[in-house]
């Protein structure tokens, strides 16, 4: 079999020189932004604002305000919760496992998704500690000696929360900043402002770029990637397990933990997609993040999305499988029930309208690329809703039946976080080059410099699977 | 390049020097509150309407616990004496002395002394005065030196650790009855072969003694 081109001389496209390259990369955050970057910007500061003003309601009057009651009391609160935590995994995958994988079209796209995760998490962190009645003893959930003698419940699922959102907050944050160290201290260098010189050369910790830092660096970076894929794996199946461990039907379902993580990885394929069309655009920086980049994040999205949509019909067999009465009646409740439109159109979205991505016409198409990829962050807030809240509105008791109706308080805490998001992204990328710099750089050596030696390789048969190697075993 | 070390170690010393001061701070905050060092009212006297003195009456005069806060042995609450104990002796004693006239100012009009309480706990702690006393927790273990006090201060923060250190291990806390009320009571050196002893005769149920119904009922 003829080897196909493998792709890699796309992944920077134009005539680039590493000055011509690391000009285009910085120059988003050296030169004015695009015109839409002030509209983004006001948009967010309102939404932010729209969010205090949200909780500052939730404070003072209390969680009533909010639309939950008895049986539905994890409401929108968790909905988001579990969706922004979700949004935050595509990040560190990308940084993370594909790091480990050595995947060079990671190298565009982690800086932006690590964004990304740093502030869905931090969208999502707003949730657990807003949505107890008594949020001022949040520290309560730490472990920490005090004077009442009492620790935390470490069987409880929602203490483990609180180490797994802490830990993964950090470990994200610190795989950013340390991403972002050799870009710094390339600011730094650029700054034509004593200013600037001074924030960057801080913050660049003193970066120098010699040997001895890269070699560190870079076994730092892969150790770091080493723990975070773990991480990024658990953190999502903990979140599940405050379903999972509770005895609700449609809760009690061992599969939640890699079907969260699934939903998890798929979500933030999408969202960063969806942040990632019109970046690229208003930055002119369809050079680094060409089509192919777009058609590996919608492969990774088709993949993890069928392991969703394979979840939901496991879910549908093993409940008439189990033939437990309340496991068949959760299902029928979400087929015929009240909640039934929001059933169907996840269904519709994350089974049927995620079908399209097998076909490269509505991969390299971005327009479709984007629809897609909204409709899925939809159809994944619909698969929490209908997790959480429909499961909750009717259980075990046929008396304690009831629907959940969201107040304006519940979707001003949705929309303020989304104007959270979008601010802190519109002012991080504004500060700090979206793109990794020092990595494209490094992508580009070995596109120019590597070609030759891969391409010499390949044309001796070395990379083509040499067939006394695996002859062994081969039986025909 | 020695110029950019120096700058290395500027910043080294920063970062390092930062995170230290962090680290030494959190230890800080976190030990003061978890030995209650930051409860503002241990030791801190609290003015009180008359200047009464435990030393006085309980140091000099020999005075039992129980003759004042008399309801210790069969209520939650151990009570304050109304005026009228106080008047029992006060009509004669002392009975000119301008540092009583709210008393006999609350005996006349029948309105009671407004003492400042000292020792309480919150309103979701029932604790009762009554078990405590009869399963041989004297006063001074609580309470401390009262009988050395001029004016009341407060012997124990009465966290819930304070709580938690006794009710899991009672016997190295409890004492014969009859030494209960005994101020001057000194332990004796086999401490905890006698509150073995005690557990048994007073009939301490240990085993649930540090679960929540026990107080936050």
């Amino acid at each position: 079999m003829q080897a196909k081109p493998t792709g890699d001389t796309t992944l920077i496209q134009g005539e680039h020189t590493y000055q011509s390259l690391a000009d285009k990369l910085v120059g988003v955050v050296e030169k004015p932004p695009p015109r839409i970057w002030w509209p983004l910007v006001l948009l967010g500061g309102l939404g932010t604002a729209f969010l205090l003003y949200a909780i500052l309601v939730t404070f003072l009057q209390g969680l009533g305000t909010w639309g939950i009651n008895i049986p539905v009391a994890w409401g929108f609160d968790i909905v988001h919760f579990v969706w922004w935590i979700g949004i935050g995994h595509a990040g560190t995958l990308i940084s993370a496992i594909l790091v480990l994988m050595r995947q060079d079209w990671r190298d565009s796209l982690n800086r932006l998704t690590e964004v990304m995760t740093l502030f869905a998490v931090l969208c999502a962190a707003i949730f657990p500690l807003i949505h107890m009645g008594r949020p001022q003893y949040f520290y309560w959930l730490l472990p920490y000696p005090n004077s009442l003698a009492m620790w935390p419940q470490f069987k409880s699922p929602l203490a483990w929360d609180v180490l797994a959102i802490m830990t993964y907050l950090t470990i994200s944050t610190l795989f950013l900043y340390l991403g972002l160290i050799p870009d710094l201290a390339l600011l730094r260098e650029r700054a034509k402002s004593r200013l600037a010189r001074a924030f960057y050369g801080a913050l660049s910790l003193g970066w120098t770029g010699s040997a001895t830092h890269w070699h560190r660096y870079r076994a730092a970076y892969v150790l770091l990637a080493g723990l975070a894929t773990p991480v990024v794996i658990s953190v999502h199946s903990v979140v599940s397990l405050d379903f999972a461990y509770g005895l609700v039907p449609g809760w009690h379902i061992t599969v939640f933990p890699p079907f969260f993580a699934a939903g998890a990885i798929y979500s933030g394929f999408a969202m960063a997609l969806t942040l990632i069309i019109p970046l690229r655009k208003w930055y002119r920086l369809e050079e680094v993040i060409t089509l192919r980049h777009l058609d590996w994040m919608a492969k990774v999205m088709l993949a993890s999305g069928l392991g969703v949509a394979y979840i939901y019909l496991l879910e549908l067999f093993v409940a008439w499988y189990s033939a437990e009465p309340y496991e068949l009646r959760q299902q029928a409740w979400r087929f015929n029930g009240p909640y039934a439109p929001y059933f169907w159109a996840m269904m519709l979205i994350n089974v049927g309208i995620l079908q399209l991505l097998w076909f490269p016409r509505f991969r390299h198409s971005l327009p479709w690329l984007f629809l897609i990829s909204v409709l899925a962050n939809v159809g994944m807030w619909l698969e929490r809703y209908v997790i959480v809240i429909i499961s909750l509105s009717r259980d075990f008791l046929p008396s304690s039946a009831k629907l959940f109706h969201p107040t304006w308080v519940d979707w001003g805490l949705f929309i303020g976080t989304f104007g959270f998001f979008v601010l802190g992204i519109a002012l991080f990328i504004r500060i700090f080059p979206p793109i990794a710099v020092a990595e494209m750089l490094h992508l580009l050596h070995k596109l120019r410099f590597h070609k030759e030696e891969s391409h010499a390789a390949r044309s001796d048969g070395l990379l083509q699977n040499p067939r006394g190697a695996s002859g062994g075993d081969s039986s025909g | 390049m020695r110029r950019l070390r120096s700058r290395n170690f500027r910043l080294k010393a920063l970062f390092y020097g930062a995170l230290l001061g962090l680290g030494v701070l959190l230890v800080v905050v976190f030990s003061g509150v978890a030995v209650g060092g930051f409860d503002p009212r241990v030791g801190v006297t609290i003015e009180q309407p008359v200047p009464f003195s435990h030393a006085l009456h309980v140091g000099q005069l020999g005075m039992d616990c129980r003759y004042c806060h008399s309801a210790v042995e069969r209520a939650s609450y151990a009570g304050l004496p109304p005026t009228e104990t106080c008047m029992t002796c006060h009509s004669q004693i002392k009975a000119q002395s301008p540092l009583l006239a709210p008393v006999r100012e609350s005996w006349q009009s029948g309105q009671p002394l407004r003492w400042n309480r000292v020792a309480w706990v919150p309103d979701f702690v029932y604790f009762n005065h009554a078990i405590h006393v009869a399963k041989g927790v004297g006063c001074a273990t609580c309470h401390g030196p009262v009988h050395q006090m001029q004016v009341l201060v407060l012997h124990q923060a009465f966290e819930m650790r304070f709580c938690l250190e006794c009710h899991r291990n009672p016997a190295a806390f409890l004492r014969p009855k009859e030494e209960v009320f005994n101020m001057n009571y000194q332990p004796p050196a086999e401490l905890l072969a006698l509150g073995q002893r005690l557990l048994e005769a007073h009939k301490v149920q240990t085993a649930n003694l540090d679960d929540c119904s026990v107080c936050h009922r």
